[in-house]
């Protein structure tokens, strides 16, 4: 933790997720006005005293969409990232664990679910799944699985042959003994930093798939779809689609920095 | 290299493109979704369903419809646009022509602009220079490509302003300026996160070796600091820099299918949204078929290229 605070990409990092988080609890809250109220006097407006960050297309306040949006948009990449980090863990530290044959077919598995982009991946479950917020959380907690087991398989094989594993083997723990004690606790870290990047992509994609009109639905207030709905008006005011955009690029922004952060404070030789 | 090694590699290829296929069809085949419903609408009758699913041979087996599937494959049938009515290949070969000359234009761009950028701010380390492309970088790997893309067409496609073509598609054996006038969007899209991510890459790299001992030696040899880089330290960031362009290449074919869809312009990605709209599977398959293999592909060149810019590495 000390050494977060002394890296300046986890100060910036973790401001900036402060800053979403907030909005994330507070953000119905602190909204100034109601997200789907209309004030069609002031249609796609710019920033002004009454509303800071202009308004969009009915006249709906941008500070407050973006502010009730916060939760659905962070949820999401959240969400995404921790089913695909439970199911890509199980399956990579069952394959590093076990050896031989199960590894291998695992492995070989892996290795042709990863060929296929992980946006194209998302987008073919999502659209057999139907479309929706919980479909497309699914779809990229999928398309996330064979890379962190991947992750998880090699972090489990580079620490299966350190000193303290042997040094169990040799005092004769049983098998079920190292790995939950010895093995596992050793492999979150990297788990944790691809984890914590992967939440970066998880937002961009929900947010895509949202723009795409897969993902989140009208009215609601996730910011993919705010720059969707308010792309037809984007000549007429760059405010509704860049104070999304924006909200979009902080958030994601905010997870790469502290991922990152993090891997440097894991790992002393890491280099920036 | 051997050249049991290349065939090994090639082998390996095969391989993951048959998991591939069977991937692609246990997604568009056996998930909940039945392709008959979706193809119909919610509101078929059971009747209509029957007879739609026996017509497409959707009824049998789901293993004698995915070796038939891939029987056919290996034939280079792809089988028939629902939605067309044509033979997928018809569809998805100009689609490809026009998605690779999209690619190949903003891969080149990218590779010129972000190699040289990387290697000044290693040069310059902990200048404002340095400090500017690190600050951009990052901001371009957490912008997704619609939010770059939009804002590239209100800055540059904006009624008022029009210095660019919103959208759109002209063939470079038509007219070689409107086919550069359109693809500079899309192609600034994709390329403006590739430049960020490679070029950082590149100024880690080019950091460690400008650090190494034998960095080190040739200054003390007193050569001139021109030819230290240009002759010792260039060359040998060069092959992470390829391992990092192929690792975009999976990044741009995820990318392709927003910019294209955001630019309209004809390629595979926007020919994929609009077949997944209409739930025809055949395009469907060949599209993600076709760019799993070309990211396989591109791997096993990349690897081949660092093998060959790099004597250490030495492949049994």
């Amino acid at each position: 933790m000390n050494e977060l605070i002394r890296n300046p990409t986890g100060i910036v990092g973790i401001f900036l997720l402060t800053l979403v988080f907030l909005a994330v609890v507070f953000g119905s809250v602190l909204a100034p006005y109601d997200p789907q109220s209309f004030h069609p006097a002031v249609r796609l407006s710019g920033p002004s005293v009454d509303h800071w960050l202009g308004t969009d297309q009915f006249g709906r306040d941008l500070l407050s969409r973006l502010l009730t949006g916060a939760r659905s948009t962070i949820l999401f990449g959240l969400g995404a990232t921790g089913l695909g980090v439970f199911a890509g863990s199980i399956i990579g530290v069952t394959a590093g664990v076990s050896g031989g044959w199960i590894d291998s077919t695992i492995m070989r598995a892996l290795d042709g679910l990863l060929a296929v982009p992980d946006l194209l991946f998302t987008l073919l479950i999502v659209t057999m799944l139907g479309g929706g917020t919980n479909e497309a959380m699914l779809a990229v907690a999928v398309a996330f699985t064979p890379g962190m087991a991947r992750i998880s398989r090699s972090s489990v094989l580079s620490i299966r042959t350190r000193e303290y594993v042997l040094a169990a083997v040799a005092r004769g723990e049983s098998q079920a003994y190292i790995i939950s004690q010895e093995v596992v606790p050793n492999t979150i870290g990297p788990i944790i930093v691809e984890a914590t990047i992967r939440v970066s992509f998880a937002i961009m994609i929900g947010a895509t798939l949202g723009f795409l009109g897969l993902g989140a639905q009208p009215p609601s207030t996730e910011w993919g779809l705010m720059v969707a709905e308010a792309r037809q008006y984007m000549y007429r005011s760059i405010w509704v689609v860049a104070v999304p955009g924006i909200a979009i690029a902080v958030a994601a922004l905010g997870f790469n920095l502290l991922g990152d952060a993090l891997r440097d404070a894991f790992d002393p030789r890491g280099r920036l | 290299m051997s050249s049991t090694y290349l065939l090994r590699r090639l082998f390996a290829v095969v391989l993951v493109l048959w998991i591939v296929t069977i991937a692609i069809f246990a997604i568009t085949t056996i998930l909940p979704g039945n392709a008959a419903i979706m193809i119909l609408g919610e509101y078929a009758t059971p009747d209509q369903v029957t007879a739609l699913e026996e017509r497409l041979g959707l009824n049998r087996p789901a293993a004698v419809q995915y070796f038939e599937w891939l029987f056919n494959l290996l034939q280079g049938d792809f089988g028939m646009s629902l939605r067309l009515s044509v033979p997928v290949s018809a569809v998805v070969g100009s689609a490809f022509a026009n998605s690779a000359l999209l690619a190949v234009t903003a891969l080149s761009v990218v590779t010129i602009v972000s190699i040289p950028l990387g290697v000044l701010a290693a040069l310059k380390r902990g200048t404002k220079a340095d400090l500017g492309i690190s600050f951009v970088a990052y901001i371009g790997t957490a912008m997704p490509e619609f939010v770059t893309a939009t804002l590239l067409l209100v800055i540059f496609a904006g009624p008022n302003i029009s210095l660019l073509p919103a959208g759109g598609f002209i063939p470079p054996g038509e007219s070689v300026t409107g086919f550069f006038s359109h693809v500079i969007l899309p192609a600034g899209t994709l390329g403006l996160i590739m430049t960020a991510h490679i070029a950082r890459q590149v100024r880690s790299e080019m950091t460690d070796v400008l650090s190494s001992d034998y960095i080190r030696a040739a200054r003390l040899k007193g050569l001139h600091e021109r030819r230290v880089i240009r002759r010792h330290a260039l060359p040998n960031s060069m092959a992470p820099a390829v391992a990092v362009i192929s690792l975009d290449i999976g990044y741009l074919l995820g990318g392709i299918i927003v910019v294209e869809e955001i630019f309209a312009w004809p390629g595979l990605g926007r020919l994929l949204i609009l077949a997944l709209e209409n739930r025809d599977l055949p395009v469907i398959q060949a599209i993600a078929l076709l760019l799993a293999m070309v990211y396989a592909v591109s791997n096993l060149l990349s690897d081949l290229m660092i093998a060959a810019l790099d004597p250490r590495v030495r492949y049994e």
